[in-house]
Order: structure tokens, then sequence, then C-alpha cells
């Protein structure tokens, strides 16, 4: 076969993918970083090679009070995700049938497909002065409490994305795990606190990290939940991005805000997969 | 070992996993509630049952325009992104080449990047060549964010392919492309319907991208993220109680059609 024979069929397979996303994907992103250098004029973006974005916007203490705001929302939204799944992945994995397990996985995957503003209005109305939660809590002479307009809402908002997501990651990762080597942990006198994180937690290590980054970069580019149950003072990156873009046409500093977002991203995703695969 | 404590070890894991659902579902069944709920502003005691806000709905103008949109864009991304994902499942399935890394990184890359990044990229390159404020610069969009799924679900199922099926089918002389329509195709079908009815319930759901490209063609979500930020009113969840019916419709043929298995198999 010649080395330079051109395989029609092989290559009707290959470029529609390659095709696709270099025009409607690599294309706009290069595209947005090439923005962060243009200016804007009377509404309109002109094509040139300035600075100026990148000073304006990284020269502003409010961009770096959202900067690490979002960052300390993200992460203490990983944290939480984490945290409040590994029982129930623990209990799905280790102590439910397989039969169980599966419809439990289903299940999980709805929310996915439901409007997740929907979800989040939900919570506006089960968090407010006068929502459910203050209406059971009144019956025994509690609260009304504060919750809408306070992180915890945020946090609340984030883990009605993460959770289900981070729950099935983290079963599906327990799930397979050699039950033989926890059979031997247990039978070599291990109690119960060292098999969980002496045996489990080492094995499953990289279901679960990867579960905590995708919940980390969901919580980080979402909007909705900072905005709409957390009161937005001050914005995440996000809201700072739609803000920028909706109000007077700054495309240019919102692509900055966006390009320092995927920054912080490829160095956070990039540090879990070292730690995920890294071996001991 | 001590079995008492076992058991009630146990017990708490239960009820534990029982308290997540609760507060995964929560949210769902209130705004169904609510959406049957006479009351303007939701609170605790609940009014009436009322129609009043489905009804609402259904003599809006605006909402069966954005029905109308949502359908064409969900439909034309189904296919397309469907297409995309099934060529790059086999060509991961049947080629190793050069730069194949990079090529899965290529397919598999959208869902990781945020989409309100995503989504001033797009908004932006659109403005750029040409094609901003379509109803097909949100197909393009979400075909883009689709794909990625598209390929597992299609992926998934040639991995259960027998490796010999194929080359049978060559050295009983049928051509490649002949072998593509009569073994590969039959053999991938539940999950080609299957990856249609998933990435159309994504892109039916889809509003931050939509938001920022489809200017006036707006989709359902689109305008629930306009209520929400107007005046609030339960219309929303009547709303969100259509498009969820909608997209659940989707997801469980879809999932049927992936764990059911196909009596006969490859029947040609």
């Amino acid at each position: 076969m010649s080395l330079f024979k051109v395989d029609g069929y092989a290559l009707t397979w290959r470029l529609p993918l390659l095709v696709w996303q270099s025009i409607f994907f690599i294309g706009p992103l290069v595209f947005m970083v090439a923005i962060t250098f243009f200016l804007v004029k009377n509404y309109r973006m002109r094509e040139a090679f300035e600075m100026i974005n990148w000073i304006k916007m990284l020269s502003r203490g409010y961009f770096w009070d959202s900067y690490f705001l979002t960052l300390w929302l993200a992460t203490l939204s990983t944290l939480t995700a984490t945290i409040v799944a590994f029982p129930a992945s623990y209990a799905l994995a280790f102590k439910a049938s397989a039969t169980v397990r599966r419809w439990a996985v289903f299940f999980l995957i709805i929310p996915f497909f439901t409007s997740y503003l929907v979800r989040t209005f939900s919570w506006y109305v089960i968090l407010a002065e006068h929502g459910a939660i203050n209406a059971v809590l009144s019956w025994f002479g509690l609260g009304p409490f504060t919750m809408l307009n306070t992180p915890f809402a945020t946090i609340i908002g984030y883990m009605t994305l993460c959770l289900p997501l981070v729950v099935v990651l983290q079963t599906l990762s327990l799930a397979n795990v050699d039950k033989n080597l926890i059979e031997a942990a247990w039978n070599l006198g291990a109690g119960w606190m060292r098999t969980v994180f002496g045996v489990i937690v080492p094995l499953a290590k990289t279901g679960l990290i990867i579960g905590a980054v995708i919940c980390f970069i969901l919580s980080y580019g979402d909007f909705v939940a900072p905005y709409y149950l957390g009161g937005s003072k001050p914005p995440t990156l996000s809201i700072l991005i739609i803000d920028t873009t909706k109000s007077g046409q700054q495309w240019p500093r919102a692509a900055v805000v966006a390009v320092m977002m995927m920054a912080t991203l490829i160095s956070v995703a990039f540090t879990a997969v070292y730690l995920a695969y890294r071996r001991k | 070992m001590n079995t008492r404590i076992d058991k009630l070890i146990t017990a708490g894991l239960i009820l534990y996993v029982v308290a997540v659902f609760i507060f995964v579902f929560a949210p769902i069944i209130t705004s169904m509630i609510f959406s049957f709920n006479s009351d303007r502003f939701a609170s605790i005691p609940l009014g009436s049952f009322t129609l009043h806000w489905y009804e609402t709905v259904y003599n809006d103008p605006d909402v069966w325009d954005a029905v109308q949109t949502s359908i064409i864009v969900a439909v034309s991304v189904g296919i397309l992104s469907t297409f995309i994902g099934f060529c790059t499942a086999y060509t991961d399935y049947r080629y190793s080449f050069r730069f194949k890394n990079g090529y899965l990184v290529l397919a598999l890359l959208p869902p990781t990047i945020p989409l309100i990044i995503i989504a001033l990229a797009m908004l932006a390159w659109f403005a750029r060549i040409g094609a901003s404020g379509q109803i097909w610069s949100v197909v393009i969009a979400h075909t883009v964010l689709c794909s990625p799924f598209a390929m597992a679900v299609i992926r998934l199922r040639l991995q259960q392919i027998d490796l010999d099926l194929e080359p049978a089918a060559w050295n009983l002389g049928a051509s490649e492309w002949v072998a593509m329509r009569y073994v590969i195709v039959p053999f991938c079908k539940p999950a080609i319907v299957a990856a249609m009815c998933l990435t159309m319930a994504v892109s039916f759901d889809e509003f931050v991208v939509a938001w920022f490209v489809s200017g006036l063609n707006k989709t359902v979500p689109v305008i629930i993220l306009e209520i929400l930020q107007g005046n609030v009113d339960p219309q929303i969840n009547a709303i969100g109680t259509f498009v969820f019916v909608t997209s659940m419709t989707l997801v469980v043929i879809a999932q049927l059609l992936v764990t059911l298995r196909s009596p006969k198999r490859s029947s040609t």
C-alpha cells in the first residue's frame, strides 16, 4: 500500500468531527482569546492588539473579589458534594444489590434532564422567608431564618447541580473495588474506619477525584445558583461575564474574565489528574 | 464482629441514601405541586388546586413560538450530533493513527468547558462569521455540545460487537461501505436512536449558550430564564413540568433502547 494513498472510506468517518469541532469549537475559543486584545469603539468591536482590556480588568479590585469568591465557592461546593455523597455512594456500592444500584443510578441521572432553572426556582420557594422550611420550623416555634441570599443557598444550588452526578460517579467507582481486598482487610483485623479510609478510598481514588473535578467545573462555571439563590453580592466570575457582555457590549473584557477562568480550570484539572494517577 | 452495630450502621446508611434522594427530588416535586397551586406568590400553606398557570402558558404565543423553536433545534441537533458522534465512535473503534489521542480529546472536550465560556466564545465567533441570532446558530452550538454524548453512547455499543464480524463480511466479498450498511449500522441502531433521544433532551434543556446566541429565536429554557429575571410567576412551574415530561420521555426511550437487549442480533 502506498503511503500517500487516500483512504476515502476512513476519511469519511474521521473528517466530520475534525471539520465541525475545528470551525465551531476550537475556532470560537481561539477567537475569544484574540478578542481580549481588541478595542470597543461606539459599541462596535475593532481589531487591534492592545493590552488595555487586560490591564483594565486585572487592576480592578472587584475582579479579584469575584475571582477569589468563585474559587472559594467552587472549592466549598466540591468538598461538600464529595463528603455528602460518599456515605450514600458507599451504601449503594456495598449494601445494595446490583438491581437496586442500577435503579438508583438511573434515578440520579433523571435530574440531569430536568430544567436546572426550574429546580433552582423551587429552592427559592422552599428556602424563602415564608417558604416550606420556615413554615415547618414555625410549627416548632423556630425561625424564620434568612436562607436566601446567603452562601448557604448558593451551595444548595450547586448541590442541586452536582450532587446526583457525584453520587453516580462515586458509586460506579466504589462498586468496582475488588471485594476480596475489603474482605482481606476485615480478616486482618482492620477496623471499620481503617477499611474505608485505608483500603476502599485509595482503591477508588480515580473515580472519587473525577467526581470532585466535575463538581468543581460545574460549580465554577454556574451562574444560576449564585445569582438567584446567593444574591450575587459580590458577583461570581460567570455573572461578571454576563454583566460585562450584556451591558455595554464589552465583549473583550468579558473575554479576559473567560480566559482567566479557563487558565484556572486547566491548572485545577491538571493538578487533580496528577493526584489521581500518581503512584504512591 | 458485633452484628448489632453492623445492622445499625446499615440502617443509618439506608436512611442517609433516602435523605439524599429526598434532597435531589424535592425541587422537582415542589415545582410540580406549585404548578397546580392557585397562589401567585408561593407560600405554605398551599392555596387551592388550579390549572390557571397551564392555561396562561397555553395561551401565550411567545411560549408556542419557543416550543416550536426548541423542537426544530432539538431535532436538528439530534440528527447532526448523532451523525458526528457515530462517525467519531466508528473511527475510534476501527482505526488507530497518529494523533489519535488528540482526536479523542477534541471529541470529548466540550462538556468539560463551562457553558458560560462557550457561550461567550460562540457569541463573538458567530458575530464575526455573520451567523449570529439565527435559529441555526443555536443548532450549531448545541451540536458541538451534544456530539460527545452521542459518541459515548454509540462507542459503548460498538464495544459489544464481535471484532470478527466486519472482517467476515469483507471476506464474503462485501466492500467496506456494504459492510457498514449491513453489519455496523444495524448493530448500532438501538444506540443510534438512544443517542438521538439523549442529545435532543440535552438540547431541549440547555439555556446558557442558547440565551447568548439565539437572538430573537428564543428556546423554551431561555423563556424560563427571562421569566426568572422579570416578574417571577408560577407559569415557570407549568413550563418546567412540560419540559420535564418531554425530556423524561426521551430519556426513558433512550434508557430502554440501551438496556433492553434486541431479540435478534443484526438481522441481515
